[in-house]
């Protein structure tokens, strides 16, 4: 699968736009993610950046991990303000006042910041067609306020505001497809991702800030203190989530839809959930409930790729 | 240089709070955050440099040699490189 893994050293860009000393709990997956993906981005990138823990790790007043111009915006309006970031680059070169240089403009939100609260910024932005990448670091519930349920929080996950005990067994509704409500506005560029499969994000990045129109990709990053897991296991459980085909791995390049990472046979989805200290009570009749559920979602891909196929040839 | 946080006044900040120096927060020492800290033996690296693209803190360099060896002063001891070494050339100890 990944079988450039060895030449690391030689194909990555050593300059980090995310510099350390940034104040992510031990073993995070998101500054991982975010490490990663601005590796990617390279030195023309503006980053718009909504609420969420991103924001609060990485400026702390009066520090900034940011080697990148940044702005910081609320929760809601994180496309809205990229948007705006995009059409003013794009006047100023009408009036010339700055040369004709591509500035790639990216805006980064939690999983809150997209599916929840931002998304009517989103969809309108993905509806006016700039030329953006968006990026959605999905940790699966508000976790920088304390762990409070968000509606990316997957079946079953026991949160704070979504407790598991003798009447509940956490959330009790099925994680929302966001890639797909991304996909449905019909943009050139769709992905999801995993920091897990380094290789696989940078190329989905560089890939979305280099299409022309707005790309959205949805990387999926574990959050060891709100998932209840060792910190140690955040690569292990982000590789887990895409073997089970808890979070497959996909592209849709102008509607066709393409597996980047294609496991031949799906291991349980009880590898994955027995690491996480938030699935740690559920019983065999709701590991196995989450399993079928698992199955059809995948199937429901494979078939898509498999009709985007046949359209190709 | 950036004042740290004990000494800094409002007087400080620059209007809007924009902050003037990118990356500062290098000058912040997360290392002693640390519970157990990395030890490499160099004689089972193979420099492939899977620690340092896993990092979180993206503090594990390359040294003079082309080994790969976690910045100390950055490193918060999540084990993600040890648990991710293919040849087992990293392991956690306790911090004294």
């Amino acid at each position: 699968m990944e079988k450039y893994a060895v030449f690391v050293p030689k194909l990555i860009a050593k300059r980090e736009s995310f510099a350390p000393g940034h104040r992510a709990c031990v073993g995070c997956g998101e500054a991982l993610a975010v490490r990663q993906a601005c590796k990617a981005l390279g030195r023309d990138a503006i980053i718009v950046n909504a609420t969420g823990c991103m924001e609060v790790i990485a400026t702390p007043i009066p520090y900034t991990s940011w080697r990148l111009p940044w702005i910081h915006t609320l929760f809601e309006n994180a496309a809205a303000t990229a948007s705006g970031v995009e059409a003013g680059l794009k006047a100023m070169v009408r009036k010339g006042k700055r040369p004709a240089k591509e500035i790639r403009v990216v805006a980064m939100a939690g999983d809150g910041g997209t599916s929840d609260i931002g998304l009517q910024a989103l969809s309108g932005a993905l509806e006016r067609g700039h030329d953006f990448l968006y990026i959605c670091f999905d940790n699966e519930a508000y976790m920088n306020t304390g762990i409070q349920r968000s509606s990316a929080t997957p079946y079953g996950a026991s949160t704070t505001t979504a407790p598991a005990g003798k009447l509940s067994i956490g959330q009790v509704t099925w994680k929302k497809n966001m890639p797909a409500i991304a996909a449905a506005h019909d943009i050139p560029y769709v992905a999801t991702a995993c920091p897990s499969y380094p290789f696989d994000l940078m190329a989905k990045v560089e890939k979305g800030v280099s299409t022309p129109g707005p790309a959205y990709i949805h990387i999926l990053s574990v959050c060891p203190t709100g998932w209840r897991c060792a910190p140690d296991l955040t690569v292990r459980i982000g590789r887990l989530a895409v073997e089970t085909g808890i979070f497959p791995l996909y592209e849709i390049e102008n509607g066709k839809y393409k597996l980047t990472i294609d496991v031949p046979q799906l291991r349980p989805v009880r590898d994955y959930l027995k690491l996480q200290g938030r699935f740690r009570h559920l019983s065999e009749e709701k590991v196995l409930e989450i399993q079928n559920r698992v199955n059809v979602d995948y199937a429901r891909l494979k078939e898509k790729v498999a009709c985007s196929q046949k359209l190709n040839s | 240089m950036t004042k740290p946080g004990g000494e800094l006044t409002w007087k400080d900040l620059e209007i809007g709070a924009v902050m003037t120096e990118p990356g500062n927060a290098s000058q912040y020492q997360t290392g002693d955050w640390r519970t157990q800290r990395p030890v490499h033996e160099h004689s089972r690296c193979i420099k492939c440099g899977l620690c340092a693209i896993f990092c979180p803190e993206g503090c594990i360099e390359p040294n003079e040699e082309g080994f790969f060896e976690a910045n100390l002063f950055y490193c918060k001891g999540c084990g993600i490189c040890a648990r991710e070494c293919w040849t087992k050339a990293i392991t956690m100890v306790e911090e004294e």
